[in-house]
């Protein structure tokens, strides 16, 4: 740091210091899980639904035939999971502007969440980062078991603390700004499709 | 130096044009609505309020630990922490770090910070340009005019207005008013810029002590993509955004989106918490005004703000007026308040543009007392000297007349006396303006006070005086 | 019981029914009232103008006047408010402490003191849009508010007018958006205050009442103006009459 920055760092922490009012404890939060649904998937089914995010709750036996079927124009296939080869893999970036060549792109999330919809990703998952916001459309797998209740659930996922790079996702990408009328999309994701899949080490937590 | 803004004035002008008048009242009204749809279907809601509060209090008032910390803990991960005093040193830091690397394009996410810093003009003067990533801002940004709503800068145009813009800007169908279409000339218009551009801003709703990490909101996914594409990150952020924990920022999440909008969650809550190999992080942390509001006893609050604009919504004065009106970075009720700690005469007529009703202070996501506020910023500008001399001469009479019962009971006795003063101590320097668009009460035959006299005084009635 | 009547300046000059309606509705539920003559103003319209100091005098003498009794009643939510909750313009003293602490809205006074429920001596056959001022709801606590989504829906004007065998009440939008009275801002920021007035109007209008009642006779005072301006010819009252009776 030099020395202008040391000055401002000075100069704000001390007048900071200065103002501050008389301290006032920090509450305990409750996670508030008295309205806890039964259905969790049910729930976050619901909630995504209304951000215009897709469930596929049947078995997808055949990602292959599935993506081909529901993308048939799609031309590169980005798969950031070890179990689909798809047609390009997030490693073969190097630079991260490079995903905008990307159609599909194949996810693993390793959490979701009822209240809101969303769903979890990281860097871990993405490898690199934009291939979840170039891509123009998202095909998530999601492990039901993995669905926690609410948001303050969600928060205690280890990625919050250990990751570089995290997002709850909740849908596609779209936006109010004219009229107040939510369109999809806006600038990343057009579609977000999610499959209920178990994870390949089912039992084993991930993450 | 400068005018007050007379929002009332600009207020009037946006009133005649009745086809915008009503679509935002309208829009926002049902903004409203759907953040009360929203509050109900969380039990808990007024809990979550309260503790938002109260983190945010415990924060403010134990700030500079926390500050401390974020700095230990972001470091830590890569990051690298600037600290600017006020809005030139935030623009110079944010200068500093592109031209080092001889980078003359900038792709930002919103930021109320930067447009309170005036920072694109700074960069732009000096041959960088800035993208703005985010559609309402975009639109603002085309049309030379800043934001008019914290959460919707260009709530207030049309589609048509967007439909004419986007067509002298980019060519698109002047005639084309779909709402879908005109997000997708945005689409296509600023994906280029992301792919190109090798440094990205963005602000932060939030900043967690305990991880060094900062948080964004978007529906867009534009301030994800501005952090990740370029190699160079810096996030711009007032210092009163911290909160302790990651468990804390969960009580906020769950109010943000729907005090906003309605939702629950907004398309894309993420997590920055440092860079990825090869690539940079900056984060600039800004006082501009922040430490002294701190020190300000009556309105500190006003820091818990988590820029949901709630209270624009629900103000019945704001959805009349336009946001634009305030001539100011922030607007409606906590425009008000913020307003004047930044240039205390230019905006010494704000706290004037409400009627006090205390809607705002009840969507509050965290408890400010908003309206309350407002009223105490009326004594302050008469402490300050802030107040016109007309109407502090009108108050002065009235205050005369209203204190000495004999001269209050003559000036009451004639009816046009009555009418003369009521509206005179009222109306100061606009005279008749009540009757500008009202009828005026019709003066009684007698005052009760006359009638009581009359007919009801007892000869052994004990007046106390 | 012996209350002090506190006639809100308006009132005298504009509105002295309405301070008659009070009295009389008093003095028929058994109230001793006194009538403080050399009172005037509770000082609200230089305080709330921001203009401070120019409000101390009048406060003062308000105290003076009124301090010393046990119970004052005033019809008018906003002056309530005003002296309970921003009585500061003057200097402290016994009588302002006083004054403070026993002053009630009329609504107040009868729903939560004397407890009154029905009114047999009147009736009032018509259909009633019933405008809460922003001071009762959010000052006084008198009503409900909506943007508290979970806590329970109440009125205390409502629930003394039902009370008046015949009455109805229609439902309107928006019910408890402010009229735009707001005070000075009525004047100063007369424009946004006459449009939001119209607005009311017309949102009331929707549910076709036959009048408009309120405890607050500034906003009424309002929405009065706006409304002859307009050529609506709809009446309006105050509550302590409806309660007191009055035929349209």
């Amino acid at each position: 740091m030099n020395s202008m920055q040391v000055l401002s760092r000075n100069t704000i922490l001390g007048a900071v210091r200065a103002s501050q009012p008389a301290a006032q404890p920090m509450p305990t939060i409750p996670h508030f899980h008295t309205n806890k649904p039964a259905d969790l998937a049910a729930a976050f089914c619901a909630s995504i639904a209304r951000m215009a995010g897709v469930v596929v709750t049947e078995d997808v036996p055949d990602l292959d035939s599935f993506l081909r079927a529901k993308f048939p124009n799609a031309k590169v296939i980005c798969s950031a999971i070890p179990e689909f080869a798809g047609t390009i893999k997030p490693a073969s970036f190097n630079d991260w502007s490079e995903a905008s060549t990307i159609d599909v792109c194949i996810l693993r999330s390793p959490m979701a969440v009822a209240e809101t919809g969303s769903i979890l990703l990281s860097d871990m998952e993405l490898q690199v980062n934009t291939i979840a916001f170039l891509a123009h459309d998202l095909v998530v797998l999601l492990d039901a078991q993995q669905i926690v209740s609410n948001i303050h659930d969600a928060y205690e996922h280890p990625h919050f603390k250990q990751r570089q790079y995290s997002v709850l996702m909740t849908g596609p990408s779209g936006s109010g700004d004219i009229g107040g009328v939510v369109v999809h999309p806006a600038q990343a994701a057009k579609t977000l499709t999610v499959l209920l899949s178990p994870a390949p080490n089912a039992g084993k937590r991930t993450g | 130096m400068s005018r007050p803004v007379d929002q009332a004035k600009n207020a009037e002008k946006f009133l005649a044009d009745t086809v915008h008048e009503q679509r935002l009242d309208k829009l926002l009204w049902a903004m409203r609505m759907r953040r009360d749809a929203a509050a109900r279907q969380v039990p808990e809601w007024e809990d979550l309020r309260s503790l938002a509060s109260a983190i945010k209090e415990h924060t403010l008032s134990n700030l500079s630990d926390y500050l401390i910390q974020f700095e230990a803990r972001a470091t830590a991960n890569g990051v690298t922490v600037h600290w600017a005093r006020d809005a030139h040193e935030h623009n110079q830091i944010v200068y500093d770090l592109l031209a080092e690397q001889g980078m003359n394009l900038l792709v930002k996410s919103k930021s109320m910070l930067t447009e309170e810093c005036e920072m694109r003009p700074f960069l732009e003067r000096r041959g960088i340009r800035v993208t703005e990533t985010d559609l309402g801002e975009r639109i603002q940004q085309l049309d030379d005019q800043p934001p008019g709503h914290i959460v919707g800068p260009a709530i207030h145009k049309t589609n048509k207005d967007v439909a004419v813009l986007f067509s002298e800007k980019y060519g698109s169908d002047p005639n084309n008013e779909d709402t879908a279409y005109l997000a997708g000339v945005m689409r296509e218009n600023t994906r280029p810029d992301f792919l190109t551009a090798r440094a990205g801003m963005t602000g932060a709703n939030f900043v967690v002590a305990e991880t060094g990490a900062i948080v964004v909101a978007t529906n867009e996914g534009n301030a994800d993509l501005s952090a990740n594409t370029p190699r160079l990150h810096i996030c711009s952020v007032g210092i009163e955004k911290v909160i302790p924990t990651t468990e804390s920022l969960a009580v906020f999440i769950r109010l943000l989106a729907r005090s906003a909008t309605g939702d629950t969650i907004t398309q894309y809550t993420s997590m920055f918490r440092g860079p990825r190999k090869g690539a940079a992080m900056h984060v600039i942390l800004v006082d501009n005004g922040r430490s002294a509001r701190l020190g300000m006893k009556r309105f500190w609050h006003s820091l818990k703000c988590i820029r949901c604009a709630a209270c624009m919504n629900t103000c019945p004065v704001y959805r009349r007026s336009g946001g634009l009106s305030y001539g100011s970075t922030y607007m409606g009720p906590i425009g008000i308040i913020m307003m004047p700690t930044f240039e205390i005469r230019k905006y010494s007529e704000l706290p004037f543009s409400s009627t006090l009703n205390g809607s705002c202070s009840n969507v509050c996501p965290v408890k400010i007392d908003i309206h309350e506020q407002i009223y105490g910023w009326r004594e302050v500008m008469e402490e300050n000297d802030q107040i016109q001399v007309v109407k502090k001469e009108a108050m002065r009479v009235a205050d005369k007349v209203l204190s000495h019962p004999a001269l209050y009971q003559i000036a009451t006795a004639t009816l046009s006396t009555a009418l003369e003063v009521l509206p005179h101590f009222a109306i100061y320097s606009r005279l008749n303006a009540w009757g500008k668009h009202r009828d005026v009460p019709d003066a009684a035959r007698e005052t009760f006070h006359e009638w009581y006299s009359t007919h009801r005084l007892r000869a052994n009635e004990e007046v106390r005086s | 019981m012996q209350v002090a009547l506190m006639v809100p300046c308006y009132i005298d000059m504009f509105y002295p029914h309405v301070g008659i309606a009070t009295l009389e509705l008093l003095e028929r539920l058994g109230i001793d009232v006194v009538y403080p003559k050399d009172q005037t103003c509770c000082g609200q319209p230089m305080a709330n103008s921001g203009c401070y100091e120019e409000a101390q005098a009048t406060e003062e003498h308000c105290a003076r006047v009124f301090g010393s009794f046990d119970c004052v009643v005033t019809p008018s939510g906003s002056c309530t408010h005003h002296i309970r909750n921003k009585f500061t313009a003057g200097a402290d003293s016994p009588e302002r402490q006083n004054l403070v602490r026993n002053t009630y809205d009329l609504v107040e006074f009868l729903h939560d003191v004397l407890k009154v429920r029905e009114f047999p001596w009147t009736t009032f056959e018509h259909k009633v849009a019933l405008h809460t001022s922003c001071s009762a709801i959010r000052g006084l606590n008198m009503a409900s508010m909506s943007e508290r989504v979970h806590a329970p829906v109440f009125s205390k004007p409502k629930a003394l007018l039902s009370g008046v065998p015949g009455i109805e009440f229609v439902e309107f939008e928006r019910v408890d958006e402010c009229c735009g009275f707001g005070g000075t801002f009525a004047a100063t920021e007369e424009a946004v205050s006459a449009k939001m007035g119209y607005d009311k109007l017309a949102l009331i209008e929707k549910a076709s009442p036959e009048c408009i009642v309120s405890s607050d006779m500034s906003c009424l005072m309002h929405l009065q103006g706006c409304a002859r301006r307009q050529k609506q010819d709809i009446p309006f009252y105050h509550v302590v009459e409806v309660l007191n009776g009055v035929s349209l």
